[in-house]
């Protein structure tokens, strides 16, 4: 309850970008998510940190609109807009809306390339139909013009301007992640959400992406919440953290609070771990 | 090709050579006369097995040795490299003038051959055009469509009928019919938004099957198995013509309906939208996640889909002035997507392709009648072990950035 409080407190005190209130989730008598609390305040990096299987994932498609969730509130506030109600609402609006997602195993277009990967990210910022396509006026050619520009400048954003014409099944692993992060913020989101973004990088890879993501921040002003094992990364990047066991928030705060908090410990030491 | 691999090629080619030889040794050999009651035992016939079988199978392992070795080459490069001759046609020197005299041949052709092959180039050119409109359905958008001839016969009954009750020319249906097909490639979209893969097969070769089964069995609408005979070819200003002059219309009808076909698929594929149909096809959640309505999209690449079909349903009509159900049963269905599979999903100079090998080569092969389907078979096999991504690969727009504007 007191942790409720304080969340409810810092929701006052400054208009969140995201809030998430007792969202549960059931699949069948399953019950991946319980009593979910979660705010993300502009320009600030959270993390959501929990043991495999914890149901991080599962909340991240909670609030993108792959699952609906069984009970509770999520609300996105985007910027100079309306607050608006989001669970139940559809993947691709929630995506128009300003929330734009990476996936934990990537999830690119693999026989497109990397610039048209990015462009279609775009896709929900242009509105060229088939007649349009077809005719290619000025207007669409402009249109077009607008949308290579951009996405290239996407590219460039995360470094790989050089490999804008490769296919994206061809680029390198760390190329991949990264070009997933600049499809993402094509879409010109207020809250970039990323799932596990350094699974599989070494720590140079790891330690280059986390300054890419806190550039990336400040550049586009967009908040982020995100999923991830490196703790060294998570504790050096975060503003604040949520931990997650058994679809629980088991504790909440700044990286040293969390550290410190002997629950997450012996969530991820075990039981025995002091003895 | 090292000394060893040929011996150990021998050796696989004349294992498989004895077995075919044993295999086949009752009915190759053995002749059995039940009137004069004798066996002979054509023992040359065995000869000929064994010889042919082993040059035939050496020949297939020397060749797959080599698809290894270019294959195994083409994935140690980083950068994918296209064939010779893809860069050939793609050089704009030298593609606008093969195109150009493409077209030269095109417009003479029926000047210089018979009326038979005016014909036959009518329906291969017929079949370019649904090739290309199934392309977008399977190919871009990677919708498995096994009913697409449904939408073809909507055409074809769409002007048999309204031209049976009504009397409408061809011209004034056309239009008609497309938007018939559109209005079916909706109907049918709508069901099957939430299906993927086999589960889409399953349900829009059923769909196949539907149309199919109402047109034989409703009697008093579609006029059953016998079909609607007697339906008017093309218009020309009331001007009236012989049988030949009505191909040759016929042939140019074709022609630009083609091309048209062509600007419209080719500037589609390099939009927003077609980038859309191939982020469906990719990966259907992370293309929702990134803001694409996968609805529409969907919508949209069966009714376009479709649309093509029904015109040229309307075209089939008015070329054979008959049609009965039995022009649209499963097989051409299949056949269309041979052509989008065989020619290169996704690739318009690959379904054009195999449009033209597709229903150029049974009509030409006509010659060795009886093995006609057998070379007809083996050819449709060597082309998907050789080159798996059909004829032609399909290739994305490379686009040149304009750095100034984007930095």
């Amino acid at each position: 309850m007191a942790q409720e409080m304080t969340n409810q407190n810092a929701a006052q005190a400054v208009q969140p970008v995201l809030s998430v209130r007792n969202v549960g989730m059931n699949f069948g008598g399953l019950r991946a998510l319980s009593e979910v609390n979660l705010d993300v305040l502009p320009g600030e990096v959270v993390a959501l940190i929990g043991p495999n299987g914890a149901g991080k994932t599962t909340f991240f498609n909670c609030i993108t609109g792959i699952y609906t969730p069984s009970e509770g509130e999520v609300t996105a506030y985007p910027k100079n807009g309306k607050p608006k109600r989001i669970n139940g609402m559809r993947t691709n609006l929630v995506c128009e809306l300003g929330m734009a997602r990476t996936f934990q195993n990537i999830r690119l277009f693999p026989s497109m390339t990397a610039l048209e990967n990015v462009m279609i990210g775009r896709h929900c910022r242009t509105k060229t139909g088939i007649l349009g396509a077809v005719l290619r006026g000025p207007g669409t050619r402009r249109e077009e013009q607008e949308v290579v520009d951009k996405s290239f400048e996407m590219l460039t954003k995360v470094g790989l301007e050089k490999l804008a014409n490769e296919y994206s099944r061809n680029l390198p692993y760390g190329a991949q992640r990264r070009l997933e992060i600049a499809r993402a913020l094509a879409t010109e989101p207020f809250l970039l959400l990323l799932d596990e973004p350094a699974a599989g990088m070494n720590p140079q890879e790891t330690e280059e992406l986390k300054q890419m993501v806190i550039r990336i921040r400040e550049e586009f002003k967009v908040s982020v919440l995100l999923i991830e094992h490196d703790m060294k990364m998570v504790m050096s990047l975060s503003d604040r953290i949520y931990v997650m066991e058994y679809g629980r928030i088991i504790s909440t705060g700044t990286p040293k609070e969390v550290s410190e908090d002997p629950q997450v410990i012996r969530a991820y030491l075990g039981e025995d771990s002091d003895a | 090709m090292s000394r060893a691999n040929i011996l150990r090629y021998l050796k696989q080619a004349l294992v498989a050579s004895l077995w075919l030889s044993f295999l086949t040794l009752p009915i190759m050999v053995i002749r059995v006369d039940t009137v004069e009651q004798t066996v002979t035992w054509r023992w040359m016939h065995l000869a000929y097995m064994a010889g042919g079988s082993f040059v035939l199978a050496l020949i297939w392992y020397i060749m797959m040795e080599r698809r290894d070795l270019s294959q195994a080459k083409r994935e140690l490069e980083t950068v994918e490299r296209d064939s010779a001759l893809m860069r050939f046609l793609s050089d704009p020197r030298f593609a606008r003038p093969l195109m150009a005299f493409g077209l030269l041949v095109a417009v003479a052709f029926p000047w210089f051959f018979s009326l038979y092959q005016t014909n036959i180039l009518i329906s291969a050119l017929i079949y370019v055009v649904l090739g290309l409109g199934l392309n977008i359905t399977v190919g871009l958008a990677g919708l498995l469509d096994l009913g697409y001839v449904a939408f073809y016969a909507v055409g074809a009954y769409t002007y048999a009928l309204l031209n049976h009750h009504f009397h409408l020319g061809f011209w004034a249906v056309l239009p008609l019919g497309a938007v018939m097909g559109a209005f079916f490639g909706i109907l049918l979209g709508f069901p099957v938004l939430r299906l993927r893969g086999d589960y889409l097969a399953i349900v829009t070769l059923g769909f196949g099957q539907i149309v199919r089964l109402v047109l034989e069995n409703w009697g008093s609408f579609s006029y059953g198995p016998s079909g609607i005979s007697n339906i008017d070819r093309p218009g020309l200003f009331g001007i009236s013509y012989s049988v030949e002059q009505a191909t040759t219309y016929m042939y140019y009808i074709m022609v630009v309906l083609v091309l048209l076909t062509i600007f419209v698929t080719a500037r589609l594929k390099d939009s927003r939208i077609g980038r859309a149909w191939l982020a469906l096809r990719e990966d259907e959640i992370a293309c929702q996640a990134m803001g694409i309505d996968n609805t529409r999209a969907k919508l949209m690449a069966f009714s376009l889909g479709a649309t093509l079909a029904a015109l040229m349903g309307v075209v089939f009509a008015a070329k054979t002035t008959f049609i009965n159900p039995a022009s649209f049963t499963f097989m051409e269905s299949a056949m269309i997507l041979a052509i989008v599979v065989l020619g290169g999903m996704g690739s318009v100079l690959g379904v054009i392709l195999g449009a033209f090998l597709l229903m150029l080569l049974p009509e030409y092969l006509r010659a060795f009648s009886e093995y006609r389907m057998l070379i007809f078979g083996a050819t449709m096999v060597l082309v998907m072990v050789f080159r798996p991504e059909g004829l032609v690969r399909a290739k994305r727009k490379v686009y040149k950035i304009n750095v100034e504007a984007a930095g």
